[in-house]
């Protein structure tokens, strides 16, 4: 099965294993691109915030850019590692269609040592169409994984798109990290 | 019962049971939303199947985002006399930490309205209210009452 086989890439490309909500809404890379990826998500009545309309919330628009940007994100790094959102910003542009996929596609426009920097439309039918467009910043991870796994460039990666900073220990000043950027 | 309806009957109850379960996305992902100490705080319970890295692990940046924007929304049918499910202009969320696997938390402080368009601030966190897992801001296109 398609869907199946596109599910199964998206784990073993980026994630080394299940990740449960990719999963869940059964997302899969439609395409992949020199900078980024293409993904989908297909229309499902759960998926919906207004009952009357039946269109996608969009919080799955969210979720959809998050996960096609990350992947970009990581995709695009040297050797792909693990990266973090700091930041998303989406702009609805018009009502989804109800019934329909959505497909995001993603593109790390800049890399730097420490972050990178991804731009995404939403659409349906067709690119020139986009439902939603975003920004997001990413933050490089490195190599820690959690406080007591380190992983080496041999070990299955295994983390996501997830948020936040893997460290949570004492945040460094926002300064700080905006010259992280080096943009 | 259309969802005007249920926005309607939600607020003359002061009960939002019933407007986060006509919302599919929001009984998804398992939102709820109810009056605590004169604040209206929504709460997203942990389920495994809302990971988005197994290895932390932590809630999917996708659905904090979703979590984030419902929150804010349910703020506005609370408050404002929405004759609809407000239409979101755009999101914009900061994730300061992982969500780790527990019940997750949000308010949203409605920042400005005007007569078709609100801002709305939103806070997200689990144990502690101080140590927010993301905050965001979102605009809201409303229809203003007859």
């Amino acid at each position: 099965m398609q869907d199946e086989r596109g599910q199964t890439d998206v784990m073993r490309e980026v994630f080394g294993q299940p990740v449960a909500h990719i999963r869940e809404l059964g997302i899969r890379i439609e395409a992949r691109l020199p900078r980024g990826v293409v993904m989908r998500l297909p229309y499902r009545e759960e998926l919906v915030g207004n009952p009357d309309s039946g269109v996608l919330h969009g919080g799955a628009v969210t979720t959809l850019v998050d996960s096609a940007s990350g992947f970009a994100a990581m995709a695009a790094l040297p050797e792909p590692g693990p990266v973090a959102t700091l930041d998303l910003r989406i702009d609805y542009l018009r009502p989804a269609v109800a019934g329909e996929d959505l497909l995001v596609r993603a593109d790390c426009y800049r890399l730097t040592k420490r972050i990178a920097f991804v731009r995404a439309e939403a659409y349906q039918r067709s690119p020139e169409d986009p439902v939603a467009a975003a920004m997001g910043t990413f933050m490089i991870t490195g190599t820690v994984m959690t406080k007591d796994t380190v992983m080496t460039k041999d070990t299955v990666m295994t983390t996501g798109t997830a948020p936040g900073r893997p460290d949570d220990g004492a945040a460094p000043p926002k300064a700080g990290r905006a010259e992280e950027g080096g943009a | 019962m259309s969802i005007l309806e249920t926005i309607v009957e939600a607020r003359r109850r002061g009960d939002f049971d019933i407007l986060t379960e006509a919302i599919p996305y929001a009984r998804y992902l398992g939102i709820t939303a109810a009056m605590t100490d004169d604040r209206l705080i929504s709460s997203l319970a942990y389920s495994p199947r809302n990971l988005g890295n197994p290895a932390l692990p932590a809630l999917h940046g996708g659905v904090v985002g979703a979590f984030l924007e419902l929150a804010a929304t349910f703020e506005l049918l609370w408050h404002l006399e929405c004759l609809t499910i407000p239409k979101t202009v755009n999101v914009s969320i900061d994730y300061l930490r992982p969500a780790g696997p527990a019940t997750s938390h949000a308010r949203g402080i409605i920042t400005r309205y005007g007569r078709r368009v609100v801002n709305v601030r939103v806070a997200a966190w689990q144990e502690d209210e101080a140590r927010p897992i993301a905050q965001g801001h979102a605009h809201f296109l409303i229809v203003p009452p007859d």
